[in-house]
């Protein structure tokens, strides 16, 4: 039985267990803390936990003071908000004085259940990934987000970390260690090579499966980090497979799709590319697995676009 | 006192407090259903949303695309059930639309869109109504001021600060055709206002910022219509409403989880039973005043609302 976790608790467990090692750390909400789990953190630790209010502007601009004299602030709330509603406090008090805030945002995506397109963020990463010095971490489950917020801690400078709402499924292939700036190997294989960044990381290793059943071997390459982009493995599965398709729970406007075609192209190859992402939408209600099944997010919308991209007619010669 | 406008209906106090009982029982229901919604600050702003659409507004089903209609965009956009009550209640959209809230495909989704037959505006995310209303209410001064403009607030998230850029330009431009109503219930997700972001004192800050300041409580009809409707010319209007999250069922009032709880079945039935017993006092009380020669049975009110409700 597959098991089901979220990654915003990982995300707060992994900040309980740095409490200790790092006394400057402090965590920030905006009236949210129950949702994006810091509770648990505020419970243990309220002394640490300062809650903004229905402010996101104020509190990012607040975590960049505390930085400037020495706290580690991690600034939580909403992805929405974080990058939206706060998106100048985040390039301007945040990125362009290359401060050492974590921004840590809860209900990215698609998968936030009732509340629709309002708080539906599928284009954080792309606002993320724009700003200078911005380092951008996308885990996959919940052991992911844990590892991605211990290595934040660590990295010193601006970090977004991104994290859902919903449970999403336990993937054991992305427990490895986790490095900033390093994509992970989850399946060998040479035809073809799936892409993804956050919770698409089971979809694209059930898509494998998928096409392992039709003959087609799948290489599985792992983003849990956007930016800086490591762009070398990507490179070599350009070269090595005959097509590429990346996933992502978030618009295929400027995530990693846009990430890794701007890469391989650079590189002066020009191996077929589909974006599995939502295709300049907004959201909806609706539970999370519907609304991956509406949005194309699965694996079988994964599958199906390898083998379009490996049927002859889709590649020019 | 108030004149009966063609194109709003006007209920007696005895007919919107059983409107209100109406529209707690629908609004409790459909979030019941939906397994999801905002429970408490829903039932805080209902008394407000009745008076507003039933008294207050010159809106109707027939006026949605009228360039005079009355605006009103629900700033406090997670409260959307109660607008939606209320809305069906008037007759925008069938009641039986309310099934779908917040399901897969439904247009009914958790907080408000244009794509529903008399809302106004998206909001959801806090902070945007009220610079929103000052859009409308700058366009209804340049069109010779065709129509007022009206929000609704929440306490919490008054700690936006957009909302106090457009606190301070709404008085700048002296826009007496906008009205912003607070749901002051005192609580947000995380608690008491005063604990989580202290916001007072609200009436001077709103005063020091140019505008008019009514207080008024928040379930009483007549104090809201009177509030809502005297003329605050040169200003723009900030009324006060203090209200008691989760009001009219006991077991959620002033209960900071209802603020997103959704009832079981069993706390279902018994709100249910609860908003039985409340209209059942309703009706003794009317009857109490009719028998004893206190009020007079037009004061009930009759039949004669202009607009089907
Ligand atoms: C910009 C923004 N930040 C955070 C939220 C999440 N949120 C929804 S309701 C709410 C609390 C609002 O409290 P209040 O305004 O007092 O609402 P009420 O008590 O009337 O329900 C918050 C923080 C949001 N919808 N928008
Ligand atoms: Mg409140």
């Amino acid at each position: 039985m597959t098991e089901f976790r979220q990654t915003r608790q990982g995300y707060v467990d992994a900040l309980i267990e740095l409490a200790t090692e790092i006394p400057e750390l402090l965590v920030l909400d905006a009236d949210v803390a129950k949702a994006t789990k810091t509770a648990d953190f505020q419970k243990k630790f309220p002394s640490r936990h300062i809650n903004c209010g229905t402010a996101e502007q104020n509190e990012l601009s607040v975590a960049a003071g505390l930085a400037l004299e020495g706290f580690l602030p991690f600034a939580t709330t909403f992805a929405m908000f974080a990058t939206a509603r706060a998106g100048d406090q985040l390039r301007n008090s945040i990125a362009y004085p290359k401060l050492n805030v974590k921004v840590a945002a809860t209900h990215g995506g698609i998968t936030t259940g009732g509340d629709g397109a309002s708080h539906q963020a599928c284009e954080d990463i792309a606002i993320a990934r724009a700003l200078p010095n911005m380092t951008v971490l996308v885990p996959g489950d919940y052991e992911e987000a844990r590892r991605a917020t211990l290595a934040a801690a660590r990295h010193v400078g601006p970090v977004y970390l991104r994290f859902g709402r919903d449970t999403y499924p336990v993937v054991p292939a992305l427990h490895g260690e986790f490095v900033i700036g390093r994509a992970k190997l989850l399946r060998n294989g040479g035809d073809v090579t799936l892409v993804s960044t956050g919770i698409m990381a089971g979809e694209a290793l059930r898509a494998a499966e998928q096409l392992a059943a039709a003959g087609i071997s799948a290489r599985v390459l792992h983003y849990p980090t956007i930016k800086p982009f490591d762009a070398e493995p990507l490179l070599r599965a350009a070269r090595q497979t005959r097509g590429l398709v990346t996933a992502e729970e978030h618009s295929i406007i400027g995530g990693l799709g846009e990430a890794a075609a701007a890469a391989i192209l650079e590189a002066g190859l020009g191996t077929p590319l589909r974006r599995i992402g939502v295709r300049d939408v907004f959201g909806e209600s609706g539970q999370a697995g519907d609304l991956l099944d509406k949005f194309g997010l699965r694996a079988a919308n994964i599958a199906q676009a390898a083998q379009a991209l490996l049927r002859p007619a889709a590649v020019p010669a | 006192m108030q004149s009966v406008v063609k194109d709003r209906p006007m209920l007696s106090d005895h007919q919107l407090a059983l409107k209100a009982v109406a529209l707690r029982r629908r609004m409790l229901r459909l979030i019941h259903d939906a397994g999801a919604g905002h429970t408490g600050g829903g039932l805080s702003c209902l008394d407000i949303l009745n008076v507003l659409y039933h008294r207050v507004l010159r809106v109707t089903p027939g006026t949605v695309d009228s360039p005079t209609r009355d605006r009103y965009v629900q700033s406090k956009g997670h409260c959307v059930e109660a607008l939606y009550a209320v809305l069906s209640a008037r007759g925008y959209f069938p009641e039986a639309d309310l099934a779908t809230v917040c399901r897969y495909q439904s247009p009914y989704v958790g907080h408000p869109t244009r794509k529903i037959r008399g809302v106004e505006m998206n909001t959801g995310a806090l902070g945007h109504g009220l610079p929103i209303c000052l859009g409308m209410a700058l366009a209804s001064k340049m069109d010779g001021d065709a129509f007022r403009v009206f929000t609704l607030l929440g306490d919490g998230e008054l700690a936006e600060g957009s909302n106090w850029e457009a606190a301070m330009a709404a008085a700048h431009y002296n826009l007496d055709n906008l009205v912003a109503i607070l749901d002051h219930n005192t609580l947000q997700i995380t608690g008491h206002t005063r604990d989580v972001m202290s916001n007072e004192p609200l009436d001077a800050k709103w005063r020091a910022f140019g505008w008019e300041v009514r207080i008024v409580d928040g379930h009483d009809y007549a104090a809201l219509t009177a509030a809502l409707t005297a003329p605050h010319p040169g200003k723009p209007l900030f009324v006060i409403a203090n209200t008691v999250k989760g009001k009219g069922v006991s077991f959620m009032e002033n209960v900071g989880k209802w603020h997103h709880g959704v009832p079981s079945d069993a706390e279902l039935a018994q709100a249910l039973a609860e908003l039985d017993a409340a209209e059942v006092k309703v009706e003794r009380v009317a009857l109490n005043a009719l028998s004893s020669g206190a009020i007079q049975a037009s004061a009930l009110g009759s039949t004669r609302s202009t607009s089907k409700s």
